[in-house]
C-alpha cells in the first residue's frame, strides 16, 4: 500500500535562530553608521537619510513580492505545500517592507516636494495598491483553515494580483501624464552621492536584502510550525 | 444515450445566466436592493457639495463611478449565494457541462443583472444632477458597459472565492477593489471628458486600456475559475 | 417511442404506473456499466478512500454501508467526478471520467442535499436539469420524471413551499430526468416519509429492470437489501466485505453488519487500526 507523501515528522526547526540575530545586528550597525558616520547631504539636509531606508524597503519589498508570485506558480502548479509556506512567508515580510516605503516615502516627499502624498507619482500609487493587494491576499488566508483551498485561493490571487500591476501602472502613468507634467524640478533624480553616501547606501541595501531574507525564513518557518501544530489537533494527537 | 447532446459552453452558461435571471426575478430582493441604494447614494451625494463651489455637473461623474462600484459588490455577493443553499453547485458539476460555462454563466448573469440597475441608476443621475440628455449621455452609457465588463470578471471569480471562506461579505469587496482600480480610473477620466463635450476620439487612450483590462481579465478569470471547485 | 401504461402490482400498497423506459443506446455488453480501478482520495495528510475496486453490470445495485467517516461519501462523489481521484480511475459505461467530461452525462446524482433552486418551481427546477443534459424535449421529459415519482400534481409549486420529503421527490426527479445509465444515491431516503420511500425504493426497480445500475450509499440495511442486487461494507476508506445480496442470509446480515461497525470504532478508540496512512 502507498503510503501519502508527507514531509518526514522532524524536529521543528526554531522560528528564531542566530541569522536572523546576526541580520538585526547588521541592521542596528548600518543604522549607527548612517545616522552618525555618514555626511549630512547639502540640499536635503537631515531628511536625505531617509532616502537610505526608503530605498532598502523597495528593494525588500520587490524581492518578497516576486517570491510570492513565483511560488504561487509552483504551489499550483505542483500542489508543493512547502512553495505555498514560502509564498506566505514573503508576502507577510513584503507587507511590512512596503509599509516602510510607504511611511517613508511621503515623509521624504514632505520634505522634498511640500506634500504628503503625490497621486501623480506612478510608482508611489502602484505601492498603495500593491499594499492593499498584499492585505488583500493575508486576509483571504486568514479565512481559510482548509490547507489546499487555501493554497490553492492564494495562488490565483497573487496570479491574478501580477496582473494587475501593469494595469495600474499604465492607467496612473496615463493619469499624470495628462493631468501633471512630470515635473522636473520637483522629481526626485539621483542625487549626486560622495563616496561615504554611496557607501552608506550600499550597505543599507545589502543589511536589509539580509534582513529581508532573514524574515522570510523565520516566517516560512513559522508557518511550517502552524500547520504541523494544526495537523496534530486534527488527527487528536496522532501525526 | 445517442440523442443526448450536452449544450456546448456558451449555450450552457446562457442557460445558467437564464436560470439566475429566473430566480432573481421571482425574489427581485436582491434586484430592489440594489436599486434602492443607488438611487438614494445618488441623492445623498448631491449634498456632500456646496452646489455654490461644484456644480453638479462637474459631480455627477464622480458619483456615477461610486454608485456603480457599490451596487455591483450588492449584486455580485448574491451570485454565487444562490448555489450555496442546497448545494445547486453539486448538481452543475455532475452536469456534462464544462467548468468554464459555470463561470461565465454566473459572469453574464451579473452583468445582465448590473445592467438593468444602471439602466435605472443613470437616468437617474441625469435627473438629479439636471444633465442634458444627449450624445455625451449616451456615450458614458457606453463606457459604463465596458466598466461593468470588467467589474463582473473580476467579482464574478471573487464572490466564487469568497462564498467558500469565513468572512464572506467583507472579503468580496477587499479583493475585488483594488482590481476595480484600473477600470474606474480609466473609465472616470474618460467619463468625465465625455461629460465635459470632449470627443469620443480624445478618451481613446482610457478606452484602450479598459477594453484591454477587459478582455485580459476575462479570460484570466476564467482560466481560474476552475481552480476555486474543489476537485 | 412507445409508451405502454400498464399498472402493476407492486409488492408495496401503492400501484407503480410504469413508461417504457427509453433507452436510446444500450451499452455495449462487453463494457462494465461503472469501473473503479484502485481509486484512493487524500485530503492532505487523511486517507479518505483507500484502494477500492468497485465494478457493476448493467441492471445490477450495490449497497454500500459503513459508519459515518468511512469514506462512502467520498467514493461516491470521487465516482461522481465532483472529486478528483488521487489515484486510479473511474470510468462509466467504458469511458474515462477524467479525460472525457461528457461521460459525466450518464451518471445520475441524488443526494440528502436536494441541489433544488427553491424559488423555482418543480417543474422549472427539472427542466432546467434536462436541458443542461442536452435532453430533447426537456418540457415533456420533466413531467415525465415527476410522474414517475408521483409529485406531477405539485410541478407548478415554487419548491420552498414543499415540504422536505416533497423536495427530496423533486430532486430525484431532476436526478433521473436525463435516464442516466448510472445512478449515484446518498442516503435518498433521509427524510422520506413511508409512501415516498416506497415511491423511490419502487423507482429504483424500475430503473434497474431498465438496465440502469445503482449505487445506493445508506446507513439503513433493510432499505438497502430490498433493492441492492450486490453488498457491499465500507471501513476505514476500504471494502471490507461483499456480498451478493441473493446468497446473503437478511436475517443475519444486520446483525453482522453492526457488530463490524461497532468493532471498528472500538478499535480506532483504542488506536490499535491506525485509520489514516
Amino acid at each position: 500500500m502507498t503510503s501519502v507523501s508527507h514531509s518526514p515528522a522532524v524536529e521543528p526547526k526554531p522560528v528564531f535562530d542566530w541569522v536572523l540575530g546576526l541580520a538585526v545586528a547588521a541592521v542596528v550597525g548600518f543604522y549607527v553608521r548612517a545616522i552618525y558616520f555618514t555626511p549630512i547631504e547639502l540640499q536635503q539636509g537631515v531628511a536625505q537619510k531617509i532616502y537610505y531606508l526608503h530605498l532598502a524597503g523597495v528593494i525588500g519589498a520587490y524581492l518578497s513580492i516576486t517570491i510570492t508570485a513565483l511560488m504561487s506558480i509552483v504551489a499550483l502548479w505542483l500542489h508543493d505545500q512547502r512553495a505555498d509556506h514560502l509564498a506566505e512567508a514573503s508576502a507577510e515580510v513584503g507587507l511590512v517592507f512596503l509599509t516602510v516605503v510607504l511611511t517613508t516615502g511621503p515623509i521624504w516627499g514632505h520634505k522634498i516636494w511640500g506634500a504628503w502624498w503625490a497621486w501623480w507619482e506612478a510608482r508611489l500609487t502602484l505601492t498603495l495598491f500593491l499594499w492593499f493587494v498584499i492585505v488583500a491576499y493575508l486576509v483571504l488566508r486568514g479565512a481559510i483553515e482548509d490547507v489546499a483551498m487555501r493554497a490553492r485561493y492564494s495562488a490565483v490571487l497573487a496570479m491574478l494580483g501580477a496582473l494587475l500591476i501593469p494595469f495600474i501602472h499604465l492607467s496612473v502613468y496615463l493619469f499624470a501624464a495628462r493631468l501633471h507634467p512630470m515635473p522636473v524640478v520637483l522629481k526626485p533624480s539621483r542625487p549626486s552621492l560622495s563616496s561615504e553616501m554611496l557607501t552608506t547606501l550600499l550597505l543599507s541595501l545589502a543589511t536589509f536584502t539580509f534582513l529581508c531574507v532573514a524574515l522570510i525564513r523565520a516566517r516560512y518557518r513559522l508557518a511550517v510550525q502552524r500547520d504541523l501544530a494544526a495537523a496534530l489537533d486534527v488527527d487528536g494527537g496522532v501525526a | 444515450m445517442s440523442n443526448h447532446r450536452p449544450p456546448g459552453t456558451f449555450s450552457s452558461a446562457w442557460l445558467l445566466a437564464r436560470k439566475d435571471l429566473a430566480i432573481e426575478f421571482r425574489t427581485r430582493t436582491a434586484f430592489l436592493s440594489a436599486l434602492v441604494f443607488a438611487v438614494l447614494a445618488l441623492t445623498i451625494f448631491y449634498f456632500t457639495w456646496d452646489e455654490s463651489v461644484v456644480s453638479p455637473n462637474d459631480r455627477a461623474p464622480g458619483v456615477l463611478w461610486v454608485v456603480l462600484t457599490f451596487s455591483a459588490l450588492l449584486g455580485l455577493h448574491r451570485s454565487f449565494g444562490l448555489e450555496e443553499h442546497d448545494r445547486g453547485i453539486d448538481a452543475l458539476l455532475v452536469a456534462p457541462i464544462s467548468r468554464e460555462s459555470i463561470y461565465l454563466g454566473k459572469a453574464i448573469g451579473n452583468l445582465i443583472f448590473l445592467s438593468a440597475i444602471q439602466v435605472v441608476a443613470i437616468p437617474s443621475l441625469a435627473l438629479f444632477y439636471n444633465l442634458p440628455v444627449g450624445r455625451p449621455l449616451f456615450i458614458v452609457s457606453g463606457i459604463v458597459f465596458l466598466a461593468m465588463v470588467g467589474i463582473v470578471a473580476i467579482g464574478t471569480l471573487f464572490s466564487a472565492m469568497a462564498v467558500n471562506t469565513r468572512l464572506a461579505e467583507l472579503l468580496l469587496p477587499m479583493l475585488s477593489l483594488p482590481f476595480f482600480v484600473p477600470v474606474l480610473m480609466n473609465a472616470a477620466q474618460a467619463g468625465s471628458r465625455i461629460f465635459a463635450g470632449r470627443p469620443v476620439a480624445e478618451v481613446m487612450p482610457w478606452l484602450r486600456i479598459l477594453i484591454a483590462f477587459d478582455i485580459v481579465f476575462v479570460f484570466a478569470c476564467t482560466l481560474a475559475f476552475p481552480f476555486t471547485l474543489e476537485e | 417511442m412507445s409508451q405502454n401504461r400498464t399498472r402493476t402490482d407492486s409488492p408495496t400498497e401503492y400501484d407503480a404506473v410504469t413508461y417504457v423506459w427509453r433507452m436510446s443506446a444500450p451499452a455495449p455488453s462487453n463494457s462494465l456499466a461503472v469501473e473503479v480501478s484502485g481509486v484512493s482520495r487524500t485530503f492532505g495528510r487523511r486517507r479518505a478512500v483507500d484502494a477500492v475496486d468497485l465494478s457493476l453490470n448493467a441492471g445490477e445495485c450495490l449497497a454500500l454501508f459503513g459508519p459515518n467517516g468511512a469514506g462512502k461519501t467520498t467514493l461516491l462523489r470521487v465516482i461522481a467526478g465532483l472529486l478528483k481521484a488521487t489515484t486510479g480511475t473511474v470510468r462509466v459505461g467504458g469511458r474515462s471520467l477524467r479525460n472525457d467530461p461528457e461521460a459525466r452525462g450518464q451518471l445520475g446524482l441524488i443526494s440528502h442535499q436536494s441541489m433544488l433552486y427553491r424559488a423555482l418551481t418543480a417543474r422549472e427546477n427539472v427542466e432546467f436539469a434536462a436541458r443542461m443534459y442536452g435532453v430533447p424535449d426537456p418540457r415533456s421529459a420533466a413531467m415525465r420524471a415527476l410522474e414517475r415519482i408521483r409529485i406531477a400534481d405539485r410541478a407548478d409549486a415554487p419548491v420552498r413551499a414543499l415540504s422536505r420529503g416533497l423536495q427530496q421527490r423533486v430532486s430525484i426527479a431532476r436526478a433521473i430526468v436525463h435516464e442516466p445509465t448510472v445512478v449515484l444515491l446518498d442516503e435518498p431516503y433521509t427524510g422520506l416519509d413511508a409512501a415516498g420511500g416506497a415511491a423511490l425504493t419502487d423507482m429504483l426497480r424500475l430503473l434497474r429492470g431498465h438496465g440502469a445500475s445503482l449505487i445506493l450509499v445508506t446507513h439503513n440495511v433493510e432499505e438497502g437489501l430490498a433493492v441492492a442486487t450486490h453488498a457491499a461494507v465500507m471501513l476505514g476508506g476500504r471494502i471490507v466485505r461483499r456480498d451478493d445480496v441473493a446468497s446473503l442470509d437478511h436475517a443475519a446480515f444486520p446483525a453482522a453488519y453492526r457488530s463490524m461497525v461497532v468493532d471498528a470504532s472500538d478499535q480506532s478508540a483504542n488506536r490499535t487500526v491506525s485509520v489514516s496512512a
